[in-house]
């Protein structure tokens, strides 16, 4: 087992090297597992240096986080603090006030809405939903965009050809022209939208992306070792490829969340989705009720519309300290 | 250059084949085909219902269906519109397309110039705080939620100070009394600015060798021509009230666009800039002792161009998409208000027909892309 650990071909040998020889020693009696989690942990502390050398990337995971615990708090309050038949963010209904929509007050912060429901409660629902449509369509986008891209750049011919027509047709096409003319056509909700965000996500700019990442992969030395040593195409991908492929899926994944919440909103806001309630339902609800325009009731429309912004910007902004950290040419030296 | 550009015509075509078919695929897979909504009736006797399925060739089997499909789309012929029963789909878009199409152009143009100027001042500025400003603001304009910005922008440029009109495309009241259509003095529009930039850029080809006094003097005098020309001629055709009032429409929703679209070139000609900056012949720029400007606008953003525009076609999809919410947002009769009103009121016909019109128009201008890049790259120029 121990000599196993240094002859291994997958270890990066230049990072054992620079270890003193005594370490080296305590590390040959280290099983295997104990080794590789050091090596990730050192990576992964490495690169957050170089991630938080980018003021913009913390700005967006602060936001990222602050959003995080609002949603989370949104249940605690609805147990503990908030009457659900008042506070309820679907049901609720605050009979104290003749008339709603009602101001900011002690009671409401954020006020009520058109149908007599408290904005700050709908509001932190939301960020929840916002949260589960993003990363599940993130995750789908990632899945579909990984294994499109390693298959196309690894088998190339007719499979990348084909491949890569899709990939240019969905990009050139508006995303959100084909997500309304499917809204018209089928019944769509929070989850199957987010199927297909990620179906046409991953299909799309990821797959050309990761694809040309993957061509770079395919033809480094260990790939070539690993085929004379006997390995399928499956072991190669999987085992070889794809690992070397998910810094770049990952920050896609950062980029997918983003385009699926402002394709959400702006698909809940025009009434074409079948969801309970979201951060573009809450717009579109003062947009039928008439108060779109009316601008002496910004809490309708504001709050709902800044979180939107705030949320998909904070994970364009991960994105694109992220791309510094996985894209070695835009750093600086 | 010819090869190229024929070659990518044909991957256009392909690639537009490839789009037919899913969107007939897409019409199969509708739950309760549209046609339904006539033939589940109850009035209808069964032999009005099985007319009715011939008529929409329902009794055909889909192989013979998707070729009457194909060949009806190629004759142009897009079924009848629900909504505005009974014109055909292709009269309602060709009365809405030309009004997409300037609301595309003009703010791709804009932004595209803008977010490059300012990408290529972003990346001198590396490290200092103003790049972080500028990078933070572009970037929440780049994912800001343009229903809503677009409101903002409503509230603030129309509603407060009133320099714009709130949303439509004209002013009703002035137009009671207009000796001609709308129509007319859009297209007539249109007509102006297509000859304008036909002139202006043969002016700039005309010019380009020689020296840069010249150079700017004819450019400017030639713009300043140009525009006295405009002027004059629109006042004396009488119709200059009605094409202000159109153009002062305009501007609220292409400013809108703009904003939310420059920020994505900015941030690509910026790190397009940073990576040939690392470029030898920036140090020999430099150690020529050239100016920064120079360096900067001559020798850096020329070849940054290049990764630019090849990204332009993805900013293309979201210009022309972005333009689909803009439209709604501002009452602008455009193709995206009738998408989503025929989507709203389950208009099929019309809803296909909006969306194969603007698959044909993201494929155009996905193919001038290509030319441009044709043009701007010698590799394939001298090809």
């Amino acid at each position: 087992m121990a000599r196993e650990t240094l002859t291994k071909p997958g270890l990066v040998l230049e990072d054992t090297e620079r270890l003193a020889q005594d370490e080296l020693r305590r590390l040959r009696r280290l099983p295997l597992w104990q080794v590789r989690l050091r090596l990730l942990g050192r990576s992964l502390a490495a690169q957050w240096r170089l991630f938080a050398e980018q003021p913009i990337g913390l700005i967006g995971l602060a936001i990222i986080v602050c959003f995080g615990l609002f949603a989370v708090l949104h249940p605690l309050l609805m147990g503990r603090v908030w009457p659900r038949a008042i506070y309820d963010p679907i049901i609720g209904y605050d009979p104290a006030f003749p008339s709603h929509p009602v101001g900011p007050s002690a009671a409401h912060w954020l006020g009520t809405d058109p149908l007599g429901r408290d904005v700050l409660s709908q509001l932190m629902f939301g960020t929840g939903s916002a949260f589960t449509l993003g990363i599940t369509a993130a995750l789908v986008t990632v899945l579909i965009g990984t294994t499109v891209g390693a298959v196309a750049g690894y088998f190339g011919g007719a499979i990348d050809t084909f491949l890569m027509r899709l990939a240019d047709l969905v990009i050139i096409l508006p995303f959100i022209v084909i997500l309304i003319v499917l809204g018209a056509l089928f019944e769509l909700n929070l989850f199957t939208l987010a199927v297909v965000i990620g179906i046409l996500g991953g299909f799309g700019g990821t797959a050309i992306v990761i694809k040309s990442q993957a061509l770079t992969v395919k033809v480094r030395a260990y790939i070539e070792a690993a085929r004379v040593a006997g390995g399928g195409h499956g072991h190669i991908i999987l085992r070889h490829i794809i690992p070397n492929l998910l810094p770049l899926s990952f920050l896609y994944m950062m980029f997918g969340v983003t385009e699926a919440i402002a394709a959400e909103a702006t698909l809940s806001f025009f009434g074409l989705l079948d969801v309970r309630m979201s951060w573009g339902l809450m717009i579109h609800t003062a947009n039928t009720a008439g108060y779109l325009l009316n601008f002496s009731t910004w809490w309708l429309i504001l709050p709902a519309g800044l979180s939107i912004t705030l949320l998909s910007a904070a994970f364009y902004f991960v994105g694109r300290a992220m791309d510094e950290v996985v894209n070695p040419r835009l750093r600086r030296r | 250059m010819l090869r190229y550009i024929l070659g990518r015509t044909l991957q256009m075509v392909l690639t537009f084949g490839l789009f037919v078919v899913l969107t007939y695929v897409l019409l199969e897979a509708q739950p309760g085909d549209y046609s339904q909504t006539f033939i589940d009736n109850p009035r209808l006797t069964p032999a009005q219902r099985e007319a009715l399925e011939r008529n929409f060739g329902l009794d055909e089997p889909p192989h013979v269906r998707f070729t009457k499909y194909i060949g009806n789309l190629l004759r142009g012929d897009l079924g009848i519109s629900y909504q505005y029963y009974p014109k055909p789909v292709t009269e309602v878009i060709a009365e809405r397309a030309p009004r997409t199409l300037v609301l595309f152009i003009t703010s791709t143009i804009v932004s595209f110039y803008v977010g490059f100027l300012a990408g290529k001042i972003l990346a001198w500025q590396r490290g200092r705080a103003l790049e972080y400003v500028i990078t933070l603001g572009g970037a929440t304009l780049f994912t800001v939620f343009l229903p809503w910005f677009a409101l903002l922008m409503l509230w603030l440029f129309a509603y407060t100070l009133d320099w714009f009109p709130i949303g439509k495309f004209i002013s009703p009241q002035l137009w009671r009394t207009a000796p001609v259509e709308a129509n007319v003095v859009f297209n007539n529009l249109l007509l102006t600015a297509f000859v304008g930039s036909v002139v202006m850029l043969a002016i700039t080809v005309a010019t380009r060798r020689r020296t840069p006094r010249i150079r700017t003097l004819a450019r400017w005098g030639g713009f300043a021509l140009l525009l006295g020309v405009t002027v004059a001629v629109w006042a004396w055709s009488g119709l200059g009230p009605y094409a202000t009032d159109m153009l002062w429409h305009i501007i609220l929703p292409v400013l809108t666009l703009t904003l939310v679209n420059f920020a994505g070139t900015m941030l690509l000609t910026r790190n397009s800039m940073l990576e040939t900056l690392r470029e030898d012949y920036i140090t020999t720029a430099r150690a020529k002792g050239l100016p920064e400007r120079v360096i900067r606008d001559r020798h850096a953003a020329r070849n940054a161009l290049l990764p630019v525009v090849t990204t332009l076609v993805f900013a293309l999809a979201t210009a022309l998409g972005g333009g689909i919410i803009t439209e709604n947002i501002f009452s602008w009769p455009g193709m995206g208000e009738a998408l989503l009103i025929s989507a709203q009121t389950s208009d099929i016909p019309t809803a296909m027909g909006c969306v194969l019109v603007v698959g044909i128009l993201a494929l155009v201008a996905h193919l001038v892309v290509d030319v441009l890049y044709a043009f701007l790259d010698p590799r394939i120029r001298y090809a």
